[in-house]
């Protein structure tokens, strides 16, 4: 071997040992930083540590196999896709002990045993008392959850309303204004928006119960298998009851679910009282699954068709104005008009849709389809004005005088030569905004409105894959953008061919 | 020229002015035309003719001077108002150099769209107005075509035909012949004197002096912003 080819060699491996040396030295897991204490959040005192007993519990396992526990923040809804995809070893985030996340994923066994607790205002306590009692009236969760779950075979069984969130404050704080009634969630969540709220009282009846337990992709099954080891070692040793103390979360609960392991029985995911019924559908073969998902797909693309159809509409209208208003205002009207745009194109849709439905609350209550009306449509205001101007003034300035002189007023030839010209040229790339604005159309999920995309997820995470639910998720986006770009290539040609 | 006493002009412009920055476009242009007839500004391209059919039009601001035409009165450096260019808009009609058809529009339509939204006429006695007019410039077979799809004579004839539905009695054309081979300019010619014996007024913008010559019957001679 020559010097050189010995260098390359050393460089090789050195190369590959601080690459390789780490993850193995390491213990990557993942977990939300929004799910907060007492699961993981941000130690308030220095923002870079965190605290929380799913930190505690990765501390013990990464222990238990000689390695260094590594976080990595994966939204709680993404936290199987990131597992199974092996960006991380194991998610620890309050993950529920859901049949279907047992059928496609390898879990630990339950570290924590929780109950479902329904949550209403102070002054319902008597009049709320189970989910039985809330026909009629709406009941808000986290959705993809097991409680939400529950919710919706309370929609068939009680008749409720169940409304999906995507963090589980806000589902509290709709209780207080009224927007839900009820709120179920599990026992630790609830525990925490009570002490943090005043007004919410929670029913002491659990309304199921279940476990939080680590994930793992199957193929790390061995490496489950160790883990599980661990875990009942520090049942045994009181190790985990330490952690749970020093957060304010033990209870009776523990020490049972902890003998029955220990003493290695089997622990059925979910048992949800007065109940025989399955939570889930993975004990369904993916047909029946999806005969059962696809009516409320159909609805929810119904809602994503209608929601959007009605948004652009007034994006429209409101674009016509604005734009017209930019040519056409005086300095003040221009200047108040082009702050809007620029505003509205500046800032995220989703925080204007936070603002309106949950910043404006105290001034306006919106219901939530109205809210993510409006955001959408004075979003897109902005997008469509900023088309018609351009429209508008690309209109040659000859097609204009030939109408002064022919008598028109500024008014007619606006509506006569200007506008209808300017929306031929406005068409191609109103279109454009129609399909962006159907697939937008999703960020409204995070003020509870089901819509295609939302209830493609809740569908996936019951089944535990996305497969069919992104196929079919797809297939029904397309089918409705497709004929719009047919119908805009129809109208302009259409306008191609004479008039009479 | 001496117009302001003379009872049979239709149009007086006297004394305009009009700079733009350093530039001066009009220097005190002043001149009459005569009821009926056919009058041609002449002179070299920037002498300010096309400028003057459009501060007659309404179209463009002059700084001094006046434009009275059948008791409507322009005045520089003062913006006419909406009513006042209405009036205006009933005495004269203009034929742009480059017709300025309206695109989205059939020839039909860009010749009845005045009539029905500005006079009041109901749609169907002003389309058979549109057709009679495009009959009688020779082009009611291009009655559906699309300005794009017209030859420049066509176009110009569509124009023409736009100008004359709202039956101005003064029709001014700028630069009437700058599309036209010599057999359409001699066409031109003959419409030009026909309408002109109709009771109507025809002023045009030219450097063609043959096509002057023989068609006008005023001829007005403009250099360096004022007619000589």
């Amino acid at each position: 071997m020559s010097r050189s080819e010995l260098l390359i060699v050393t460089i090789l491996i050195v190369l590959l040992r601080t690459v390789s040396l780490p993850a193995q030295s390491q213990l990557t897991w993942a977990g939300d930083l929004e799910g907060g204490a007492p699961f993981v959040e941000a130690d308030p005192n220095d923002p870079n540590k965190l605290t929380g007993f799913d930190v505690e519990i990765a501390e013990l396992i990464a222990r238990g196999l000689k390695r260094t526990p590594h976080f990595l923040f994966v939204p709680y809804a993404s936290i199987d896709q990131a597992i199974e995809r092996g960006t991380a070893e194991i998610g620890l985030s309050g993950m529920e002990d859901t049949p279907a996340r047992r059928a496609s994923m390898a879990t630990t066994i339950p570290y924590y045993a929780f109950r479902e607790v329904l949550a209403v205002r102070d002054a319902d306590v008597n009049r709320f008392r189970g989910l039985a009692d809330l026909r009629g009236r709406r009941v808000g969760t986290l959705g993809g959850t097991i409680a939400y779950e529950i919710l919706l075979q309370g929609e068939g069984r009680y008749g409720l309303h169940a409304v999906s969130y995507d963090d589980d404050v806000h589902p509290y704080s709709d209780l207080l204004l009224g927007r839900v009634d009820g709120v179920l969630l599990d026992n630790v969540l609830a525990e925490r928006r009570r002490k943090n709220m005043a007004g919410i009282t929670v029913q002491p009846q659990a309304v199921a119960t279940s476990h939080y337990v680590g994930v793992l992709a199957p193929p790390n099954a061995p490496l489950r298998d160790s883990i599980d080891e661990i875990l009942r070692g520090a049942m045994a040793d009181g190790r985990l009851e330490t952690i749970f103390r020093k957060w304010g979360v033990w209870n009776d609960d523990q020490p049972a679910l902890y003998a029955n392991l220990i003493a290695r029985k089997a622990v059925p995911a979910v048992s949800v009282s007065g109940s025989n019924e399955l939570i889930g559908v993975s004990t369904m073969s993916r047909r029946e699954a999806t005969l059962r998902y696809l009516p409320s797909l159909v609805k929810a693309a119904g809602v994503t068709l209608i929601l959007s159809c009605l948004s652009m509409a007034i994006a429209v209208a409101l674009g016509v104005l604005i734009a017209s208003g930019r040519v056409y205002g005086t300095g003040l009207i221009r200047l108040a008009l082009t702050g809007y745009v620029e505003l509205m194109r500046g800032t995220p849709v989703l925080l204007q849709l936070f603002v309106i439905y949950y910043g404006l609350a105290a001034v306006v209550k919106l219901p939530a389809f109205l809210a993510a009306l409006a955001g959408l449509a004075l979003n897109y205001a902005a997008y469509e004005s900023e088309i018609y101007r351009g429209a508008l003034e690309a209109i040659p300035l000859g097609q204009l005088e030939a109408a002064r002189t022919l008598g028109l007023t500024e008014r007619q030839v606006l509506r006569l030569v200007r506008g209808p010209q300017a929306f031929r040229i406005a068409l191609a790339p109103m279109t454009n905004d129609f399909v962006a604005l159907l697939k937008d159309s999703s960020l409204v999920s995070v003020l509870t409105v089901v819509e295609l995309t939302k209830q493609t997820q809740i569908f996936a995470t019951n089944l535990g894959s996305w497969v069919i639910p992104g196929s079919l998720c797809a297939a029904m986006y397309l089918l409705m953008s497709l004929p719009l770009g047919a119908l805009a290539r129809r109208l302009e040609e259409r306008w191609k061919a004479p008039t009479t | 020229m001496e117009g302001a006493d003379d009872m049979s002009a239709i149009l007086d412009v006297r004394e305009l002015h009009l700079r733009r920055g350093e530039r001066t476009i009009l220097a005190g242009a002043t001149f009459t035309v005569a009821r009926g007839g056919v009058a041609a500004l002449m002179g070299p391209s920037g002498s300010g003719k096309t400028t003057i059919l459009r501060a007659i039009a309404g179209l463009e601001r002059f700084d001094r001077g006046t434009i009275d035409i059948e008791g409507v009165r322009l005045q520089g450096g003062i913006r006419p108002d909406s009513a006042l260019l209405k009036r205006l808009r009933r005495q004269v009609g203009l034929v742009f150099q480059f017709h300025h058809l309206f695109d989205h529009l059939s020839a039909l339509r860009n010749i009845t769209l005045a009539p029905t939204h500005v006079l009041g006429v109901p749609m169907t006695a002003a389309e058979s107005r549109a057709r009679e007019l495009l009959a009688s410039l020779g082009v009611e077979h291009r009655a559906s075509a699309l300005p794009r799809e017209l030859s420049g004579g066509e176009a110009q004839r569509v124009a023409i035909a736009r100008a004359l539905a709202v039956d101005p009695p003064m029709l001014m054309m700028d630069e009437p012949t700058a599309s036209l081979d010599p057999s359409r300019r001699n066409e031109l010619g003959e419409l030009l004197a026909r309408l002109a014996g109709q009771n109507r007024t025809i002023l045009l913008s030219t450097h063609d002096d043959d096509f002057a010559r023989r068609w006008a019957t005023t001829i007005l001679r403009m250099e360096g912003g004022v007619v000589v």
